[in-house]
């Protein structure tokens, strides 16, 4: 019971900070788009793509999608392996 | 205030939606409600980035047929598409996993899963 | 478990345009809203409609997993080695070679809002094609993993 109430104080907190602190962010408006204006501006000229998006996960930041492409191959060999065909007589171990 | 609060409701929106999901995951003792919990804080994320970017009256980042050239932000849009399919791909495992456990164990109570308890 | 027949002969309707969507979305990739990923996960939906409607056993012979296992493998095989060919052509891993040199999916872009081509944007199509391929047998396999884990429980 003590527990229950100090977690849900300490969410309570948390839920009070970061309300203070969004309420400071700006919408609509971002403060710094240097990066993103240069993408707009002569992504479309480099790539040849019309998808700004498109041109930036692919070319741009291609390392990052060859990453993301690895997770979900690992992502995959974990859930065959956790569900594979057990041997005849194989079990789990320490059961 | 109502006007403020209207002005600021997408910020709100994910700071209510990463309280709910935290609290899932602490208060729930059911391994499938955790992993809703984990998947609710995973799409605050997306919103806060998505957000982030948001110009108001802009339109998509894509050239065909644009309607006007004032145009979001980009990078946060590539930057959710990473991130929503890693929540795909560690969804499933952490699925997989519970249904191994529950395979083992006979429940997703992660109480009474306590086998490797000292 | 099955469904009845209106459900699994709707699924079975519905199933190759799924793919055709799917493949579409992956397509233009670099023109409308969409790409690899989203265009996989739209062709992985179409699977699991078949999954949903019909039982697993009756599914097995109409999405193998060993052809899943060769399709995911091939599209991260493919998306590798597009990104390695810019080595051979003097630029670097994932330079974009091929746009604008007059080939396949290289005619000049215009500039500013354009009805749009398929063929413009070099490397980036192919990326997608191999991206694409790798959701799909992702996603299938996944589903057709957990789907048989569940099948293997009840059979003792």
């Amino acid at each position: 019971m003590m527990k229950i109430a100090l977690y849900s104080a300490i969410l309570l907190v948390l839920f009070g900070g970061l309300m203070y602190l969004a309420a400071d962010l700006p919408f609509g408006a971002p403060l710094q788009s240097d990066m993103d204006d240069y993408f707009i501006k002569n992504g479309q000229e480099q790539t040849g793509a019309n998808n700004i998006v498109t041109s930036i996960v692919f070319d741009f930041r291609g390392f990052d999608t060859l990453g993301e492409a690895t997770v979900l191959f690992t992502a995959v060999l974990g859930v065959g392996m956790m569900f594979r065909k057990m041997k005849e007589g194989e079990e789990y171990e320490n059961d | 205030m109502m006007s403020y609060l209207l002005l600021k409701l997408p910020y709100f929106t994910v700071v209510v939606l990463t309280l709910l999901g935290l609290a899932a995951m602490v208060f729930k003792k059911n391994l499938i409600k955790i992993l809703m919990g984990l998947s609710l804080l995973e799409s605050a994320v997306n919103l806060f980035l998505i957000v982030t970017g948001y110009r108001t009256d802009g339109v998509a980042p894509i050239y065909t047929n644009a309607p006007s050239l004032h145009m979001t932000l980009p990078t946060v849009q590539a930057l959710t598409l990473t991130s929503i399919v890693i929540g795909v791909a560690t969804s499933a495992m952490m699925l997989s996993f519970a249904m191994v456990i529950y395979k083992k164990y006979g429940t997703v109570n992660a109480e009474k899963v306590k086998k490797l308890k000292g | 478990m099955k469904m009845t027949k209106i459900v699994r002969t709707t699924a079975d309707v519905f199933y190759p345009f799924c793919l055709v969507f799917g493949l579409y979305v992956v397509m233009h990739g670099h023109l409308t809203p969409g790409g690899g990923f989203q265009g996989g996960a739209v062709m992985a939906t179409g699977a699991a409609l078949l999954l949903v409607a019909h039982a697993y056993e009756d599914i097995t012979g109409r999405l193998r997993k060993t052809a899943m296992k060769i399709l995911e493998a091939i599209g991260l095989m493919m998306f590798l080695f597009a990104g390695l060919s810019g080595l051979l052509f003097e630029r670097p891993f994932m330079g974009n070679w091929m746009a604008f040199t007059g080939k396949w999916f290289s005619h000049p872009v215009a500039h500013g809002p354009n009805p749009g081509d398929l063929n413009t944007a070099g490397l980036l199509p192919l990326l997608n094609i191999g991206v694409g391929i790798e959701v799909l047998g992702g996603l299938t396999i996944i589903l057709l993993y957990m789907l048989s884990g569940i099948h293997a429980e009840k059979k003792p």
